[in-house]
């Protein structure tokens, strides 16, 4: 594929990044007044809005109720105008329950959940324009819903895709470079811990290549913990005054890896 | 910066969309020059004072081509005194869509330090990206961002005193950049510019602009649009085929139609062949049944210059020899070319009539090339050499495609030269090995270390022999065998361990992969990898301890396999014999060393497994093969010896297929759908046909159901009147059959897995790795599945895995018409002074000549009978020629007179004469030459 050339020969993508270069982030934290916690986020192109409810009693019978601890519930869904061909996505299909279940799976490693028991947490999601790495996307925007609805946290979980093309491995891939064919990873991550909160692989790899797509996966989404950090600072700082956040401890690296955004 | 990409695209089923892609601008991409302290680069490519070896550009100069530049006039990049030069992205991506060769090549200047050629990435750059505008064509936007480009470098580097110069043969484009003050030139000018111009200009290819010349009337039928050839091959008016011109007559051709196995259509007259060439992908019409043709049985050859026009009329004189014939084929005429199959040519000059002329035909040495005409002011210089030439076009107008000159590869004759001749044409990779492939190499003194002997098994005391061909360098097989105590006997094979050296994905990796197998020549030897390795470090020499692979069975008194195992192993060669050498040991009593010992055990028992496969309907066949003795000085052959074949040859020849059928079968159950596997398919009945019609002109039957019946037919067809006769069977039995072919286990059915020649279910290669690419995969799959070595994620690749047993298939039958083109020419070289008469047996009866074997020289040679004043007929059913009472029919003994034709001085040939039976006005008397006497005087 031609797309892969540039990459062998001179270690550009197509789009102009780096192989370690993340796409550009934005941020938006609040976005909505009505739910108790909602977050914009753009990867690139890929563009995600998420919102929070809860934490607050248990809906729909007694019987889903936690005594120990909350119950996350989360709602993924597409709009229709996400990608370049207009389509329809079933609300609760296979693959959208699919993907609920893998938020909830991430979610419930962040959140300290002991915190409410016998409740529940509501995060909606859904993705505006799609380009790429769209569930990573996804779990980063709830990440920062969370944190606007003030639920508590272990760590900010953050999430990143990689993937490998002769060797070489390439970060936060976008549309085309995931639909190349190549073995696409996901990797949630609880930087402080270093521990990983969901893994997952799409199409085939060779074992000798999963340590080097994992570090880098892990690497990207380090970066990305940073820019959040960052932008949650940001946004605490303009909207409560008495509020001082320190500064993340290790900005040199977030920033070297970073694309060059003028 | 960030910058969206929007372009609308069509899909595969036809709905338009809008695609937004992300384009991210940088303002880390750097110019690379030296001395520039506003960007950081690590490794500057450029020299710090960029000159060029010009009359008119004094100065530092960077020169940027543009892409037509780079598409069209490769070889002027290529050329060495063309250094420090920019490639634009812009550029890069163009010519990467438009052609794969000059990508290709555009590539190796790039990674070729020497160049200094840059890749600046423009596109990324936040000051060199420009949008498209809305009333602009995508060309001219790149025409627009290779200016900007230049024009950012101009600034850029203006404080250091370099200057840009923008090389393109585009009008406007050109106008344009001098508006902006940008320095351009043409290629034409710009390399008449230069100091060495003469040696360049010949390398310019002719754009079309030049060749173009208007006034002209065309010769040719214009081409038809790729569009509307397709439509027409879906409603089936037009046929898509491979076209293959004729050796004999340049105005005649063949298109093999690609639909229909074995149907070719036959193309007439250059009208109808419409500038197609040897192996073109064409498409044709067919031409009603009323016009169609029998193939004409003429040699024409295109000799002397022709004017353009004459081709209409030269189309009729095959037309007339054609009209009085009956037997009809069907006729076609090419209506547009789909690929061409244009390469680099060799050939030698014809120089023009007119002394002063700049324009030239180039004849190819591929005798089905049509010539080429070139614009060289060397003609002088050039005269009596080989050269290589590259085709750019074939206007309409020109009877003659239009070419220029590469490279001149020395005198016509100098055998050198004529090596190198034959290593292009048949596209035999033979530069040498590139400093990045040397750097894989081990370091000398190289010893083996603590490490090596913990993994592998220490075997340096057992007594093993190697026993291969005289003057042998590249050992990489050795054997060995003892009585165990319980009867039985360990039999070992050791192959050198070259996968030790050549880790996969190395550059040494990727070259060997490429050169596939080592290419032997009579008198040259094209190494498949470095000479350090094949003949050194790998290479299983006397005395000396070298890493093996080892297979060791025990097998039983009747050869019957016990059990095996296959090991990574050190071993010490305690002799490295030849064939006669092993043979003489074997046969001399008085000889009980542990050596000669093991050599006759192993003969008894090679001796035992040759008769179990003959059993199973192993083939033997036969081909003539022979050696030149070299004059040590001149290097001239001096003497043709048929090879011998002795018992040590079928010795080693079987313990190979032993370990080469173990081998398949063990890497075949680890890895079952991505080993690589060599199989022989049977050939189909109707390729026999002709061997029955001979064998019973003598009174045998044969019987070609199986293998094994036509094995033991032919073991029965043995003429006690004339001895060669079961030999010559044999040898046309060979022609009978397929080719052999590498294959990977996962793509191809396993009933088809069969290797019919040897009677094996299952078969690869594995003992030979220092030659052939594929026993290394296979030494590397081996050593996985005995866990010896890690695994490689390309191993369970099968795409990856089949087009490299492509390439294998394809450069074995290269090398193999390579290694017999170099017999040839060798055998010319041998006769050139020389009028020989020899004895000869007719091999096959043609319809208009009679092919002859010597079995002396193992040479085959052809008498045309159509030409001759004596009247012959030709019998069908018998497959006989008559003249008067003498009857040739196959397998007769006659006797011939062997002489060099030397009239046309490319394509000096063999020439033989009948002698006996002396027929009156053709054959020739015996008088030139007194074979004694000659013979008196070589001794």
């Amino acid at each position: 594929m031609a797309a892969w050339e540039l990459l062998k020969d001179q270690n550009f993508r197509l789009d102009g990044r780096k192989p370690t270069e993340l796409r550009r982030i934005e941020t938006r934290l609040g976005v909505f007044p009505n739910a108790d916690g909602s977050a914009y986020l753009e990867q690139g192109n890929t563009k995600v809005l998420a919102t929070v409810y809860g934490p607050h009693e248990v809906k729909g019978g007694r019987g889903r109720s936690n005594p120990d601890k909350a119950v996350i519930n989360c709602q993924f869904s597409k709009s229709a105008f996400s990608s370049s061909e207009r389509k329809t996505h079933m609300k609760f299909g296979r693959n959208s329950s699919e993907t609920n279940q893998h938020l909830v799976q991430a979610l419930n490693a962040a959140v300290m959940s002991h915190l409410y028991a016998r409740c529940q947490i509501d995060v909606y999601v859904e993705i505006v324009q799609s380009d790429g790495s769209d569930f990573c996307a996804c779990l980063n925007a709830s990440t920062l819903a969370l944190i606007d609805a003030g639920i508590a946290l272990k760590d900010i979980v953050t999430c990143c895709s990689a993937t490998i093309v002769d060797e070489k491995s390439v970060v936060d891939v976008n549309y085309v470079e995931e639909s190349s064919g190549s073995a696409v990873l996901i990797v949630g991550l609880l930087p402080k811990d270093e521990q990983i909160a969901y893994m997952q692989m799409k199409g085939r790899l060779h074992a000798d290549h999963l340590e080097k797509l994992l570090d880098c996966a892990v690497e990207g989404c380090r970066n990305i913990n940073n820019i959040l950090k960052e932008r949650i600072g940001e946004h605490l700082k303009t909207h409560s005054s008495h509020f001082t956040l320190t500064r993340p401890a290790t900005p040199g690296r977030a920033e070297r890896s970073r694309p060059a955004i003028a | 910066m960030i910058r969206s990409n929007v372009f609308i695209r069509k899909t595969k089923r036809g709905k338009i969309l809008k695609v937004v892609r992300e384009h991210y601008l940088r303002d880390d991409v750097y110019c690379s020059f030296p001395k520039c302290e506003q960007c950081e680069e690590e490794k500057p490519i450029f020299s710090s004072n960029p000159s060029v070896d010009s009359k008119e550009l004094v100065g530092k100069y960077l020169i940027i081509p543009d892409s037509n530049v780079v598409l069209h006039q490769m070889d002027i990049l290529e050329d060495s005194s063309i250094r420090n030069v920019i490639i634009l992205q812009t550029v890069y991506g163009e010519v990467l869509h438009r052609s794969a060769i000059a990508y290709k090549k555009l590539k190796d200047c790039l990674s070729n330090p020497e160049k200094k050629f840059y890749l600046f990435m423009n596109e990324f750059h936040r000051d060199t990206f420009i949008e498209r505008d809305q009333k602009e064509s995508p060309n001219d936007r790149n025409d627009r961002a290779i200016r900007t480009a230049a024009l950012w470098y101009q600034k850029h580097l203006k404080p250091y005193e370099v200057e840009i110069l923008l090389v393109t043969n585009d009008q406007s484009n050109k106008n344009l950049a001098l508006e902006s003050g940008i320095k351009t030139n043409t290629v034409e000018k710009f390399v008449k510019s230069l100091k060495n111009c003469d040696e360049l200009a010949d390398k310019l290819a002719l754009t079309r602009e030049a060749s173009s010349s208007t006034g002209k009337t065309a010769v040719f039928e214009e081409h038809l649009p790729l569009s509307s050839i397709q439509v027409g091959l879906k409603s089936g008016s037009y046929i898509q085929g491979t076209f293959h011109a004729s050796r004999d007559n340049y105005l005649e051709a063949s298109v093999d139609v690609y639909e229909k196995d074995g149907l070719s259509i036959l193309i007439q007259g250059q009208q109808h062949m419409n500038r197609a060439m040897q192996g073109d992908t064409v498409a044709i019409e067919i031409l009603p049944e009323s016009e169609w043709q029998s193939s004409s049985s003429l040699i024409l050859e295109d000799d002397g210059e022709k004017n353009d026009e004459s081709t209409i009329s030269e189309d009729k004189k095959i037309l007339q020899d054609i009209s009085n014939k009956s037997e009809k084929k069907p006729c076609g005429k090419v209506v547009g070319i789909i690929k061409r199959n244009w390469r680099q040519f060799c050939g030698m000059l014809q120089k023009s009539l007119i002394e002063t002329a700049t324009r030239h035909l180039v004849i190819p040495a591929d005798k089905r090339i049509p010539k080429i005409r070139i614009e060289t002011r060397q003609a002088d210089v050039l005269d009596g050499k080989r050269i290589l030439v590259v085709i750019d076009s074939w206007p309409r107008t020109s009877r003659y495609p239009l070419g220029h000159f590469v490279r001149n590869l020395g005198a016509i004759g100098d055998k050198k030269t004529e090596n190198e001749v034959l290593l292009i044409e048949h596209d035999i990779p033979h530069h040498q090995f590139s400093t990045a492939v040397r750097a894989c190499l081990p370091s000398l003194p190289w010893s083996i270390t603590e490490e090596d002997l913990k993994q592998r098994k220490d075997l340096r005391d057992l007594t093993v022999v190697s026993v291969d061909p005289p003057g042998c360098t590249d050992i990489d097989d050795a054997l060995h065998c003892f009585q165990l105590d319980n009867g039985n006997y360990e039999v070992g094979v050791h192959i050198a361990d070259v996968s030790h050296f050549i880790k996969p994905g190395t550059a040494i990796d990727v070259e060997a992969a490429n050169r596939a197998n080592t290419v032997y020549l009579i008198d040259q030897r094209i190494d498949m990898v470095p000479e350090l390795l094949s003949s050194n470090i790998c290479s299983l020499r006397g005395g000396e301890e070298r890493f093996a692979f080892s297979v060791i069975w025990e097998l039983d008194e009747n050869a019957k396999v016990v059990n095996v195992k296959f090991t990574k192993s050190i071993i010490k060669s305690k002799a490295a014999l030849t064939y006669a050498e092993a043979q003489m040991r074997i046969d001399d009593s008085q000889q009980t060393d542990d050596v000669t010992k093991s050599l006759r055990l192993l003969n008894k028992l090679a001796k035992i497994l040759k008769q179990e496969r003959i059993k199973q309907g192993s083939l033997t066949l036969a081909s003539p093969e022979v050696r030149f003795h070299m004059d040590s000085e001149t290097h001239d052959p001096i003497e043709v010896q048929t090879k011998q074949l002795l018992e040590t040859n079928s010795m080693v020849e079987e313990f190979m297929l032993l370990a080469n059928i173990a081998t398949a079968k063990k890497i075949y159950d680890e890895f079952p759908s991505c080993a690589l596997l060599r199989r022989h398919p049977e050939p189909p009945s109707s390729n026999f046909e002709s061997l029955i019609k001979s064998a019973e002109s003598k009174g045998f039957t044969l019987n070609v159901t199986s293998g094994k019946m036509l094995a033991e037919s032919l073991e029965k067809s043995v003429l006690e009147s004339n001895s060669y006769f079961n030999t010559m069977l044999r040898i046309m039995a060979t022609r009978c059959m397929l080719q052999a072919l590498y294959f990977c286990s996962g793509v191809v059915d396993q009933k088809d897995f069969y290797h019919y020649g040897l009677a094996a279910p299952i078969y690869t290669h594995f003992t030979s790795p220092i030659r052939r690419y594929s026993d290394i995969i296979v030494h590397r799959l081996l050593a996985v599945s005995i866990q010896a070595d890690a695994p490689h994620p390309d191993f369970l690749d099968k795409k990856k895995t089949q087009n490299l047993c492509n390439n294998l298939n394809y450069r074995h039958k290269m090398a193999q018409y390579a290694g017999r083109a170099s017999v040839g020419l060798h055998t010319q070289l041998f006769f050139q002074n020389k009028i020989v008469c020899e004895d000869g047996y007719i091999l096959f009866v043609r319809k208009n000549a009679i092919q002859i074997l010597i079995p002396k020289y193992g040479l085959e040679g052809t008498i045309f009978l159509d030409k001759s004043p004596v009247k012959f007929v030709y019998d069908e059913t018998s497959g006989t020629q008559k003249c008067g009472d003498i009857t040739f029919s196959s397998f007769d003994k006659v006797v011939v007179q062997i002489s060099i034709d030397k009239t046309h001085i490319q394509h000096q040939k063999l020439c033989l004469k009948l002698v006996s039976p002396y027929i009156g006005g053709f054959s020739v008397s015996n008088i030139e030459e007194e074979p004694p006497q000659k013979k008196k005087r070589k001794s």
